[in-house]
């Protein structure tokens, strides 16, 4: 019996955490979700900047992490379009490009904004750290025109930004190390704020910045982006995975327990 | 001569971009600023030939009959559909406006595919960590306590079954899992700082093979 334990079958495994993660989900059952310090630093940072401030959204993940991070952003550009800000969209990962373009359609309907004027999406270009150093000189040495090949000065709201210094807030959103790279050259040599959300698997390697001083908030994974949708108050994807998630978690720890049990009661014989 | 252009290249503009992180006003502002753009340009350049070469290996792949040729053969298929709706989407309605057919295409069978290959993670973690977490010795213990607390203190469950799970969380993140990261961190920056003197002082010279 104790052998057993210790070597259930993989498709088991699969078939029970497919059926943790699917159920919750079709229910739609919402757990209370408690807002971790690092999301509410990020929150806050968004929140003290003035009305009209320029907040420049950085997307660089792909579909592959869209699961976690589009809600995010989705919650993000809620809370900033609330507070009228204006938003700048680029990516440095040309496959999430879609993603932005289409977060920020939707948002911007929502809240009745007008393209040009409330937000811009400028696209993207190739050159990570180049375009990062560059945008601190200039933003039209790297943008000259927006996504569509519109002219960056003939749009009313980026006819005021040339740099960091007019850019209140940097929201890099990330499944890979460009927040590092926007860390070293945006946060270091030109002091831009900045606040990070990554996968899961990213966030730990940015929690030294966070303490250190050198990002204003951090949002991790979709714990991070049901956290944000409970602060803007719009529940979204990250609340409702958030159930699915818990109970894939619980699922996890029991098989681990079971392992050990089945480990220690062998090697006891 | 062959080995002193690229390198004497490299030397200067390695030296002016460091030179403009401390100096960002005019000439060397400039200079950086020019350079870098070239290099945006070059990354564009690259990628155009990663393009061609993927198409290249996998269309001799399959001219050749090689063994796998049959994922090369919907790779091609794949890279022309993507081409093509692109284009057509891109001169009818404008590059990425919603509702085009790229976008279609783009949302509905792009973005699942690749979410559903980073979604198989969740089963793969699971046996992996019913496997591989056995409290053998103490190191193996203590990561598997860590990592288990680590797990239920980042769900909301966690603070529903013992409310201090979500703060023993965030200590093992901000203490113990920091510690080591910011050693990790210093280590990769002092590596990548020798390094790149190495490159640009020309002592390095594997990039020129």
């Amino acid at each position: 019996m104790f052998k057993k334990l210790a070597t259930i079958d993989r498709r088991y495994i699969y078939v029970i955490i497919a059926i943790c993660i699917i159920i919750p989900l079709l229910t739609k059952i919402v757990l209370e979700i408690k807002v971790s310090p690092p999301v509410q630093s990020a929150y806050d940072s968004m929140e003290k900047l003035p009305t009209s401030s320029s907040v420049l959204f950085s997307i660089d993940y792909e579909p592959s992490a869209e699961p976690e991070l589009q809600p995010m952003l989705l919650a993000i550009l809620r809370h900033a379009f609330k507070k009228d800000l204006k938003v700048i969209v680029m990516c440095h990962w040309p496959l999430g490009f879609p993603l932005g373009q289409s977060a920020l359609v939707q948002v911007a309907k929502e809240y009745n904004k007008e393209y040009g004027k409330d937000y811009v999406n400028i696209g993207y270009r190739p050159g990570t750290e180049a375009i990062m150093i560059g945008i601190g000189r200039e933003i039209r040495d790297f943008f000259a025109s927006d996504y569509a090949g519109v002219l960056l000065d003939s749009l009313p709201m980026m006819r005021a930004i040339h740099n960091y210094r007019d850019i209140g807030l940097l929201i890099g959103l990330e499944a890979g190390a460009t927040g590092d790279f926007w860390v070293r050259l945006a946060g270091a040599q030109f002091g831009q704020k900045i606040v990070l959300g990554g996968t899961a698997v990213t966030t730990p390697d940015w929690y030294p910045y966070l303490q250190a001083g050198q990002i204003d908030g951090l949002i991790g994974g979709l714990k991070g982006a049901a956290e944000y949708e409970k602060l803007v108050e719009s529940s979204g994807r990250g609340i409702v995975g958030m159930t699915a998630q818990s109970v894939a978690h619980i699922a996890i720890i029991v098989f681990i327990l079971l392992g050990n049990i089945g480990y220690f009661a062998i090697r006891r014989k | 001569m062959k080995r002193a252009v690229p390198l004497t290249i490299t030397f200067i503009t390695g030296f002016l971009i460091i030179i403009g992180f401390f100096i960002p006003h005019d000439p060397i502002g400039g200079l950086q600023s020019t350079f870098l753009q070239w290099y945006a340009i070059i990354v564009g350049f690259t990628m155009v030939l990663g393009l061609m070469t993927l198409a290249k290996v996998h269309t001799r792949k399959i001219l050749r009959r090689e063994a796998g040729f049959g994922y090369s053969t919907v790779l091609i298929g794949a890279m022309i559909t993507t081409l093509s709706v692109g284009f057509y989407s891109g001169v009818k309605y404008g590059i990425f406006e919603t509702g085009t057919p790229f976008m279609w295409y783009y949302n509905n069978i792009f973005v699942p595919l690749s979410a559903t290959m980073f979604s198989l993670l969740a089963f793969f973690i699971t046996s992996a960590a019913y496997r591989a977490f056995r409290a053998r010795n103490i190191d193996a213990a203590l990561l598997l306590i860590a990592g288990a607390l680590v797990m239920i203190g980042r769900v909301p469950v966690g603070d529903i079954i013992w409310s201090k799970f979500p703060d023993v969380a965030e200590w093992i993140m901000n203490i113990p899992q920091m510690a080591a990261k910011r050693g990790i961190l210093i280590g990769i920056a002092l590596g990548m700082i020798a390094t790149s003197l190495r490159i640009i002082l020309g002592i390095e010279r594997t990039y020129l093979r």
